[in-house]
């Protein structure tokens, strides 16, 4: 196993996210877990990046630590409640819960690393980014997306839109003053 | 070398940890800040496939970051409707906490 730059990279990204989100999770302060959010959003943009996606990259960045972040510290600022510093943030089962998240976690884990799949493709290296003229993935991506000739995913993507549509309408009419 | 399975690894842990919040915490703000942990898990997993398979030039290769893309969008549509529906809940019944919001409990 050779130590290069993008493996030291996925390690320290690696633990980062997983840290941050374990924060998240057992936090108490509700503000801190929020902040730690961002911090989760900004590792898993950085995996992206490793990973060739810079389009995907950015779109994190600005979607999730930009808009999601701050829509829920506006959502905690707004349902600030006294009691909620004094009592435990867990339900009365969190052991239960955290039995059958490790019991996942260990299957899942188990096959990943045994499945067939898995030894014949997985143990493959994964080609991480790599700095080159050729190295963008961004046009060939939109051409995906948009191209109305080419095999693409024009019809899913107008359908997204309506979908934004009807859920901004949708939270103007639930959250608004009766 | 990271291999493909260090990236699933990963995302099954992101999960997972996102899974331990949504089911175990009592303020909703947190239950939904979990289920965004489990999207991202599993948009990194999407991603790395697509990443991992990408040998061949053909566009195709990409489906794995255009189904990401609708992930977030979808996200970003949820968070904005639960965020709403969560301060509705608070204008009328002051709290916030799931184990006290039972109106529908049997």
């Amino acid at each position: 196993m050779s130590f290069d730059l993008p493996t030291v990279a996925f390690f320290l990204i690696a633990i980062v996210l997983v840290g941050a989100s374990l924060a998240v999770v057992t936090l108490r302060n509700i503000v801190h877990a929020a902040l730690f959010l961002a911090l989760v959003f900004g590792a898993a943009s950085g995996i992206y990046i490793l990973l060739n996606a810079e389009f995907i990259a950015i779109v994190q960045i600005l979607i999730y630590a930009g808009a999601v972040t701050i829509l829920v510290l506006f959502a905690i600022m707004l349902t600030q409640n006294a009691n909620s510093r004094t009592s435990s943030p867990f339900a009365k089962q969190w052991w239960l819960s955290a039995l059958i998240c490790i019991a996942l976690a260990a299957g899942l884990i188990a096959a990943v690393s045994g499945s067939a799949m898995a030894v014949a493709s997985g143990n493959a290296s994964v080609h991480l980014a790599t700095l080159g003229p050729d190295s963008g993935t961004v046009a060939r991506l939109g051409q995906l997306l948009y191209s109305p000739f080419t095999y693409s995913y024009v019809l899913p993507f107008e359908i997204a839109s309506v979908v934004l549509l009807v859920a901004i309408i949708g939270a103007i009419i639930i959250g608004r003053e009766e | 070398m990271v291999t493909l399975n260090a990236f699933v690894i990963l995302g099954a842990i992101l999960f997972c940890i996102g899974l331990f919040g949504a089911l175990s915490k009592r303020n909703a703000v947190t239950i939904l800040m979990s289920i965004e942990i489990m999207l991202n898990a599993v948009n990194i997993t999407l991603v790395a496939y697509s990443s991992a398979f990408m040998g061949h030039t053909h566009g195709e290769r990409l489906t794995g970051q255009v189904f990401a893309i609708f992930i977030i969008t979808v996200a970003a549509a949820e968070a904005a409707v639960a965020l709403a529906m969560i301060i509705a809940i608070y204008r009328r019944r002051s709290t916030i906490d799931v184990g006290e919001i039972n109106l529908m409990r049997w």
